[in-house]
């Protein structure tokens, strides 16, 4: 059975999202082929759920999406793998943070990950993890230019072997 | 999220969206595509539901090894543990975003 795109989306907002225009220069599909195996590979996770680490880092810029309700924060929080229970803050203003407040494994499975890292299905968890806020409609150009380019150095740097994007 | 996909695999790193909404990461050319039927805020389950984060997890991973062509999607058929009504009403914020505020707004100012 597919699921269902729409399930929880308000009806009106529904158009606003079936068959949005793609941006310039991304009508063509892409593809880098994963040199497995995955029980030697560095996965990384990505989520848009607005998490940052409360006790170093800065929480997203809600306040300015306040005054300007078009605009969405397009930086960017690197999440350290050791990172606990408790210690993320949820900037988001989108959806109810409570139950990513409550198990951040909600949305960033770093617990999992470790999980499937024991049992010997996937090679490693990367030591850095992101986080970003999923609102962006003036921010877009921003991600486009600047925050993909400063995510993708990083996985770089860490010799990451793919990437799981998890969209809240 | 997308397009953040589409730029890392760009740059020759594999990348999978856990989605929602597979239907419009499909529409726009995600390479690697997970479906769940969950309300959003809940990408990879209920909190301490650790069976399904990991199901969900372990599939995307799987599907990072397996798949062999761009835009191949997966969609996972987990039933949310909350009625519809129930699980629609507690994904959305105590208060309207800034931009569904504005747009009640104006769709109030229209009558």
């Amino acid at each position: 059975m597919p699921v269902d795109s729409y399930a929880f989306l308000p009806r009106s907002f529904r158009a606003l999202y079936e068959n949005p225009p793609r941006l310039e220069g991304e009508d063509d599909a892409v593809w880098a082929p994963f040199e497995g195996p995955l029980a030697d590979a560095t996965i990384a996770l990505l989520s848009s759920a607005g998490l940052y680490v409360e006790a170093t880092q800065p929480s997203f810029d809600v306040d300015r999406e306040r005054a300007e309700p078009g605009w969405g924060d397009p930086s960017w929080r690197a999440i350290p793998r050791s990172t606990g229970q408790g210690e993320c803050g949820m900037a988001h203003l989108h959806v109810n943070p409570t139950d990513t407040l409550a198990d951040h494994e909600v949305s960033l499975p770093l617990r999992a990950l470790d999980g499937l890292v024991a049992d010997g299905v996937v090679g490693a968890s990367a030591p850095t993890h992101y986080s970003v806020m999923g609102y962006q409609q003036a921010g877009l150009a921003d991600w486009r230019s600047t925050t993909a380019a400063e995510i993708i150095a990083r996985l770089r740097d860490e010799h990451v072997d793919a990437l799981v994007l998890a969209p809240t | 999220m997308p397009v953040l996909a589409r730029h890392v695999e760009r740059a020759g790193i594999p990348t999978v969206v856990v989605t929602m909404m597979p239907a419009v990461a499909e529409w726009l050319l995600a390479p690697r595509i997970v479906g769940v039927e969950f309300p959003f805020g809940h990408t990879f389950g209920m909190p301490g539901d650790d069976a399904v984060h990991r199901r969900v997890l372990a599939t995307a991973v799987e599907l990072l090894a397996g798949a062999d062509h761009a835009g191949t999607r997966v969609d996972l058929d987990i039933e949310w543990p909350q009625s519809r009504g129930e699980a629609y009403k507690s994904w959305q914020p105590a208060e309207p975003s800034p931009i569904v505020k504005l747009m009640l707004e104006r769709r109030s100012g229209d009558r």
